[in-house]
């Protein structure tokens, strides 16, 4: 005695927000049953084990249907096979796209490529994430990044119109396309401390301010890339640690405003030849694609840890990071205002973000 | 006659890739009507293609406009190869045929390939200019609509119910041509489809010819169906009531008519229940005045089914006799500002009517010929065969008693034989009896034939029967009516379910232009029906349905309906000779500019109503209560106490809405499986029918004690289906169990043990007794049924309206505990006796005791609505469930088998309320089971039902709301200035844009073009709190008498903000273009007012794969199928530029898998009408408005 055949087609498809995450999650259906059994469900609705797991099938088989649809959730809304309610569609859409943390901070900035691909069952095992769902996840940031890489226009609205996603979503998909982009380093032990929110925060900033689109939005280039003429003429800045007099006029400019400020303020002085070299060079580094991917590792090393080891507090950070790029713009021969505004607004974020 | 049908195909969407090289899609379309096809040019690489081409014309006959579809493909090009078809749409034209239906078809519509299923869509548009086609002998039927509802559709009056029409058309089923071992199944798949298509087209245009012929405009309660034979052949069968429909001009119109004594008929509106009858003046409706004692007479002169739903004219009445002054005209329509016609009449009229008929001595015997008839100018015509009354009476027993006790005579002991399906009994006896005896006719009809139904000692009775049959009712046509709810008072009295099977053996068609064994088939079981129906003292068989079930050669025929006296004062002969002619000249009597005028009055002439309150008339016995033509008990009527009713009631109609109940329904299922032997041809014939009336008789005790045991008294809406295979028959019957207020209470249960000595044995049973008790009390709770006691003092007095009649005793029962025990001892006195030896018995006990109680919040019917709910919301989700369940083991008994089946059932509709159960409180309505052995050892059932969510506090709510309506009616009609505030606040509370321009489209043109307000997933429950608390704040601003204050605004905003911001959201679904579709297997939408009725949706679908195991197993295969089926439906209702679905049904799904090969094929036959719709809510701001504006209008006056 067996059920050969069970199927329950509503004219609106039913689709239970817990069983969708179950089956997002990459539980099988048994697994799924157990699950929600030991939810408590049974007593609450007075089903039995059966019908628990002929609801599980029939929603893992609508789910599956919809799949194709929410690969490409603009169709959704458009199809005809499933009437969905709007504020459903967006349920799904959102449930869909989001990721798990631990899952995306393994593959930020690496390549979305078939390789990568292989090596999920690593990520898996190493998150606890089921592989299923690592697939989805994974497949969901080359899909967007695969529609997005060739648009024009601002990398985030483009990414909210193709996948109709929430803003928050969006700008997170956005920083995962820059990081896979320009393939920045994330994976290294020293960066393991960084969530993926901080990366997505700094990813912004970039996006926000380094890209050609920051510039001008009209502009026939993409978000993705950064601005390259910019990188260009970050080099000009080197002026700041070669030129000894500059170096030195821009160091008592800013201890004369530090002082008595802060409890670190010897530290502060004592370091200051050296931290202003590492953010130069920093810098004038990036013009190189290799140098890109090691930008938040070169924070980090030269940066953040020498401050770290100093003790010094994120007030401390920030307060000496203000005055550093505030004198620069004093110093007589220095021209280079602009690009200096535009590195150090992005870096003084960016590292007040990662400093923790 | 020619006809222009034109077609425009614009664009296609999401095609599939053709090219794997590009991945893409060189697409064009063909478009084919008859023998003519254009083609659109190709559109190269594109998923998306724009064709935008221009108009295709197609010059045809009407006849083919009814009969073809309009064709379309879209396929790939290819230079090399053949062109692939990427997939086809049919469109049905048939709705463009008729004025008042939808005038073009626009829309995306799904591309269907019957291998690969939807493959994106196409926009199309379709138009068509018919020119008038007025000759007599036409072929064509263009103009008569088709509706699936089996009532009269809303937004229509009946203005007369012409009778029954049915059709059968057969051809080749292309599957089993030789031509089918050659070529593809997506050809042989297509070749079916369009057949069907074909073979339907032309039977819903001869149907039409017959209802021109008979002088109607209208098919309502359209049943098509499909007898797939095999190799014997495809059949297509219909079967529908004529009627003449007059459309009620418009709503806002209607509304506005009234607007002086809004708060009753509002009061109405709110309910669903008064919501049907056409106007909402339910009150109003009656009878015209009869006489008490022309029973009989009526029975005879009852010539053609011909009803008027008509209203008699106040002149009229008032010209005739005193007393028919106070009758009430029809429900039909209320004449529009006629002021006798507001108000409640109920409780006035039945005191006329008490007062007139003077005697209680209700005899069959009585002369027909009295002073009534004197009153009624048209007497003359009645009474062409006044046979003699005891004559009448004798007929009755003919097809029943003595026949299953002869089958079975063990049975008599166990249960008194209950009365109404009775009839069933006896007619599968009568079977079972011509399969025996009569070879001679076996081999006539070369199947198994249900056999005549006079039997041996019918002798003196065939006289009679001959002589009736001169009566034009009898030779003409068959008094059935397919129709399951009727305007109120027009079912005058019940007699029981009439049943009929008749098993066949299939043979090759051979003349498919006269398929006159089919139809001689199906008329063998009309007569026996009708026969049925006449023992019953019945005249006329409503809730009429026919269905059959195939197995190999044998077929199953089965007809059912209701047995009943309709309240038709209006016998006429039939629609082709000359009387009938006559009658239809408009009647002198009328000096009125009324239309119909000349129809109602001659049949209000010849009314011959009992004169019984409406709440229980109907359950007053139709036949002799001194030759009941079966053994049942019968009472004085509970409610009126003048009238004898059985003790249990059985129907296949839908509850009448006048109908007084206790408490709630339920849904009451009897199902069954019986063994068989494996046999051949005739023999396995002969062992089918040998098993049916056992089958049967089970089937009946087993609703009778599930009955028993929920505390009820009667069944609606039954079905029984009786399904064949080779090995076993699959018995189920599905009813809505209520407690009727006129009937008695249903005794108790008792169980008896043939061995009372044995005290383990008897504890046992005391067990088993105490246990079936509790069941009985727990559902008395559940479903509310507290009988009421009597009230003597009622009897003379008014009687109240029904639904507060019920709420009274529902109040009283619930605090008086001796009507428990009043209810007992009246229980034992008839109390049901099951034998526990019998082994039987104990299968029926175990049968009863492992029906799954539902979970809290839960109901169920398979009625159209659940008596005793009221308050539904907007809110429903219609499914359609298919579970398919292997019996592995082959050896099994008959009571393992049935145990297997119940638990099938039983665990089905556990996952229905599982999955549903965020809609709690709900009902499921309309729960339609179908059952179907497509193998050895397979079961199918599948389920079509709605779940509807209802508000357990509405009533209070409901009053308040009503209350506060009425209230701001009566202020503002006082008040100008105030209404004017009142308009000023409603501008504000919108401050939204959208939400405003949303206000007014529904103002102005929501009725119109219901694409309009596509999207509305809002629950009703929210909108409903909201316009209350819209209200009160209306409320009170009018009484502080400020036209606007800051405080208000604010209170204002929360109903705007969430509007808005749904508004909003679906803004940024700016691609959507997908208008939502309901869809219903009820003739009505809760909370929503139905406008338009677009035309009949009938499609039928293969869908056949090869590679099962890709497409998810049978499940997946078949889930998304359904789903593209529903899908299909939802466009092309919408291309009509409909918003939803009402009577839907899954008519046909016919599953066949083989896993071995990895291929299975599934059809499926959907049907529904499809209508445009207006929330309640939004018509509220219609009716408001034009008031509003007259108050306006003469506030200007006065100012000048």
């Amino acid at each position: 005695m067996s059920v050969e055949l069970d199927v329950f087609v509503g004219n609106t498809t039913i689709m239970d927000k817990e069983v969708f995450q179950l089956w997002l999650n990459g539980y099988t259906v048994s697994d799924a049953v157990k699950v929600r059994i030991e939810g408590g469900i049974m007593e609450e609705c007075e089903a039995n084990a059966e019908v628990l797991l002929s609801d599980t099938m029939d929603q893992y088989r609508t789910f599956q249907m919809c799949e194709r649809l929410l690969h490409h959730p603009a169709k959704l809304s458009n199809q005809l096979l499933f009437q969905i309610p709007p504020d459903r569609q967006a349920m799904l859409i959102e449930r869909y796209y989001a990721f798990d943390d631990a899952f995306v901070r393994e593959v930020l900035g690496k390549k979305l490529s078939k390789g990568t691909k292989k090596d999920l069952d690593d990520v898996s095992a190493k998150t606890g994430i089921m592989l299923k769902s690592c697939r989805r996840q994974f497949d969901n940031f080359k899909r967007v990044f695969k529609v997005v890489e060739e648009l024009k226009g601002p990398l985030v609205e483009n990414i909210q119109q193709h996948f109709l996603l929430p803003d928050q979503l969006g700008r997170d998909y956005a920083a995962i396309v820059f990081f896979a982009s320009n393939r920045f380093e994330t994976g290294k032990k020293k960066l393991q401390y960084l969530t993926f929110q901080d990366f997505a925060f700094c990813a912004g900033q970039l996006i926000n301010h380094w890209t050609v689109g920051a510039v001008d939005n009209m502009m026939d280039d993409m978000d993705v890339d950064l601005d390259k003429e910019f990188l260009q003429d970050l080099k000009d800045l080197k002026i700041l640690i070669t030129d000894k007099d500059l170096l030195d006029q821009h160091k008592s400019l800013v201890c004369t405003a530090l002082r008595g400020k802060t409890n670190v303020f010897n530290e502060m002085e004592a370091n200051f030849k050296n931290l202003s070299r590492s953010l130069v060079n920093i810098a004038a580094k990036l013009i190189n694609a290799k140098d890109v991917r090691d930008f938040f590792i070169d924070l980090v090393e030269k940066f953040i840890e020498p401050c770290r080891s100093d003790r010094w507090t994120s007030i401390d950070v920030n307060l000496y990071l203000t005055h550093y790029t505030n004198s620069a713009h004093i110093l007589d021969t220095f021209k280079h205002h602009g690009v200096w505004t535009r590195y150090m607004g992005v870096i003084k974020s960016c590292i007040l973000r990662i400093y923790h | 006659m020619p006809g222009k049908l034109k077609a425009k195909i614009v664009a296609g969407r999401h095609l599939p890739v053709m090219d794997r090289a590009s991945d893409l899609t060189d697409a064009f379309v063909e478009v084919k009507f008859g023998n003519t096809t254009f083609k659109t040019d190709v559109y190269p690489k594109s998923l998306n293609p724009q064709w935008n081409s221009e108009w295709f014309k197609f010059e045809v006959d009407d006849k083919d406009l009814q009969d073809e579809p309009l064709q379309i493909t879209v396929l790939d090009h290819d230079i090399y190869s053949a062109n692939d078809a990427i997939g086809k749409v049919y469109i049905d034209i048939d709705p463009l045929l008729c004025s008042e239906a939808a005038t073009v078809i626009s829309g995306w519509l799904p591309i269907y390939d019957t291998i690969h299923g939807i493959r994106g869509e196409i926009n199309v548009l379709v138009k068509v200019d018919l020119f008038n086609d007025l000759n007599r002998f036409r072929q064509s039927s263009c103009g008569v609509k088709f509706f699936c509802t089996t009532s009269i559709p809303r937004c229509y009056r009946a203005v007369m119910v012409h009778g029954f029409v049915e059709e059968l058309v057969v051809n080749e089923d292309p599957e089993y041509q030789w031509i089918d071992r050659i070529r593809t199944p997506r050809a042989s798949n297509e070749a079916r489809q369009r057949l069907i298509f074909l073979m339907s087209g032309e039977l819903q245009r001869k149907i039409g010819l017959k209802v021109l012929e008979m002088g109607g405009n209208a098919v309502v309660g359209y049943l098509q169906c499909f007898d797939l034979e095999g190799e014997t052949g495809l059949v297509v069968r219909a079967i529908g009531t004529a009627c003449t429909l007059e459309k009620i001009s418009t709503l806002t119109s209607a509304s506005t008519t009234h607007p002086s004594n809004s708060s009753p008929s509002k009061d109405m509106k709110d309910s669903p229940q008064a919501a049907p009858s056409t106007l909402g003046c339910r009150s109003t409706h009656s009878s015209p005045v009869h006489s008490a004692s022309s029973r009989l007479s009526q029975g005879f002169s009852v010539s053609v089914p011909t009803l008027l739903f008509a209203g008699m004219k106040p002149r009229h009445k008032s010209s005739k006799a005193p007393r028919a002054r106070q009758c009430r005209p029809i429900f039909g329509e209320e004449a529009p500002g006629n002021p006798l016609f507001s108000g409640p009449p109920t409780p006035l009229r039945v005191q006329t009517f008490s007062s007139f008929s003077p005697s209680k001595s209700y005899s069959r015997q009585s002369s027909s010929s009295d002073t009534e008839l004197s009153l009624t100018p048209k007497t003359a015509r009645i009474y062409l065969s006044p046979s003699s009354p005891a004559l009448e009476s004798e007929s009755s027993p003919l097809p029943s008693a003595y026949l299953p006790r002869h089958l079975w005579p063990g049975m008599a002991s166990r249960c008194t034989t209950p009365p109404p399906l009775h009839v069933s009994q006896s007619d599968t006896a009568i079977l079972r009896k011509s399969v025996s005896f009569s070879e001679e006719l076996l081999l006539a009809a070369s199947g198994m034939g249900s056999g005549g139904s006079a039997g041996k000692d019918a002798g003196p009775l065939k006289a009679l029967m001959r002589q009736q049959t001169q009566s034009a009712l009898e030779q003409r046509e068959y008094p059935f009516f397919t129709l399951t709810s009727f305007p109120p008072g027009f079912l005058l009295h019940v007699g029981g379910v009439v049943n009929a099977r008749s098993v066949k053996l299939l043979d090759r068609i051979h003349n498919p232009d006269e398929p006159e064994t089919r139809d001689a088939w199906w008329e063998e079981i009309r007569q026996e029906i009708k026969c049925h129906a006449k023992a019953l003292g019945c005249h006329a068989v409503v809730g009429y349905s026919e269905s059959t079930s195939i197995c190999e050669e044998v077929c199953i025929l089965s007809a059912s309906g209701t047995a009943v006296i309709l309240g038709s004062r209006f016998m006429q002969d039939g629609p082709l000779d000359t009387d009938h002619r006559l009658s239809r000249q408009p009647l002198v009597f009328s000096t009125g500019a009324e239309r119909v005028e000349g129809d109602m009055g001659s049949s209000i002439s010849l009314g011959f109503e009992e004169v019984a309150p409406p709440g229980c008339g109907f359950c007053h016995i139709p036949y002799d209560e001194l030759n009941i033509p079966f053994p049942a008990q019968l009472t004085n009527c509970y409610c009126c106490r003048r009238y004898k009713v059985p003790d249990v009631l059985f129907t296949t109609i839908d509850l009448p809405t006048e109908a007084n109940i206790t408490g709630k329904g339920c849904l009451i299922q009897a199902r069954l499986c019986r063994t068989k032997k494996k046999a051949q041809g005739e023999g396995n014939a002969t062992a089918i029918s040998n098993l049916l009336p056992f089958l049967e008789y089970e089937l009946h005790t087993q609703l009778m004690n599930k009955l028993k045991l929920r505390g009820m008294n009667a069944l609606f809406g039954l079905r029984i289906q009786i399904s064949v295979g080779e090995t076993m028959l699959l018995g189920l019957a599905s009813a809505t169990g209520v407690y009727l207020t006129a009937l008695p209470s249903p005794g108790g249960i008792q169980i008896a043990g043939k061995t009372p000595s044995d005290i383990t044995y008897e504890q046992h049973i005391s067990n088993m007794q105490k246990k079936i008790n509790d069941t009985i009390a727990k559902n008395k709770e559940i479903y509310e049924v507290n009988p009421p006691e009597f009230v003597e003092e009622v009897i003379g007095s008014p009687i109240p309206e029904p639904r507060q009649r019920s709420r009274l005793f529902r109040s009283q029962s619930e605090s008086s505990d001796d009507v428990s025990e009043l209810d007992l001892s009246y229980g034992k006195k008839d109390a049901f006796v099951l034998e526990i030896d019998d082994t039987d018995a104990v299968e029926d006990i175990h049968a009863l005791l492992t029906d799954f109680p539902t979970p809290p919040g839960f109901y169920s019917c398979n009625t159209e609505i659940m008596p005793g709910i009221q308050n539904w919301t907007s809110a429903i989700q219609m499914f359609t469930s298919v579970r398919v369940f292997r019996l592995n083991n082959a050896n099994l008994t008959n009571q393992g088998l049935n145990k297997i089946f119940s638990e099938l059932c039983e665990n089905l509709l556990k996952s229905f309320y599982f999955k549903l159960r965020s809609m709690v409180p709900c009902c499921l309505c309309h729960l339609n089971f179908t059952v179907a052995i497509p193998e050895d050892e397979l079961i199918q059932v599948a389920v079509t039902a709605v779940a509807m969510s209802f508000d357990k506090e509405q009533t209070l709510e409901n009053g308040r709301q009503s209350g506060d309506k009425t209230l701001i009616k009566a202020i503002t009609e006082n008040d100008e200035q105030l209404q004017f505030s009142l308009e000023l606040n409603a501008e504000l509370s919108s401050p939204n844009p959208l939400s405003s321009t949303k206000g007014l489209s529904d103002v102005s043109g929501s009725h119109l073009s219901a694409r309009a307000h596509s999207v509305d997933y809002s629950s009703f429950a929210d909108r409903c709190s909201s316009w209350i608390e819209q209200l009160r704040l209306k409320a009170h601003i009018i009484r502080r008498g400020s036209v606007k204050t800051t405080s208000s605004l604010e209170k204002a905003s929360p109903l705007p903000e969430g509007r808005s911001r749904s508004l909003r959201r679906n803004r940024s679904y700016s691609g959507s273009s997908v208008a939502v579709v309901k869809m219903t297997p009820l003739s009505l939408l809760p909370g929503a007012k139905i406008i338009k009725y677009l035309g009949i949706i009938n499609m039928f679908f293969i869908r056949e794969t090869t590679s099962l195991r890709e497409e998810g197993g049978v499940s997946g295969f078949l889930h998304t199928f359904i789903a593209e089926v529903f899908a299909m439906v939802r466009a092309h209702v919408a291309a009509l530029g409909g918003n939803a679905v009402v009577s839907y049904s899954m008519k046909e799904c016919v599953f066949m898998e083989n896993p071995n090969k990895n291929q299975a094929q599934c059809l499926i036959n959907v049907s529904g009408d499809a209508v445009i719709f207006v929330r309640e809510s939004e018509l509220e701001a219609t009716s408001v408005q034009p008031q509003s504006a007259t108050t306006q209008t003469s506030n200007g006056g006065e100012g000048t």
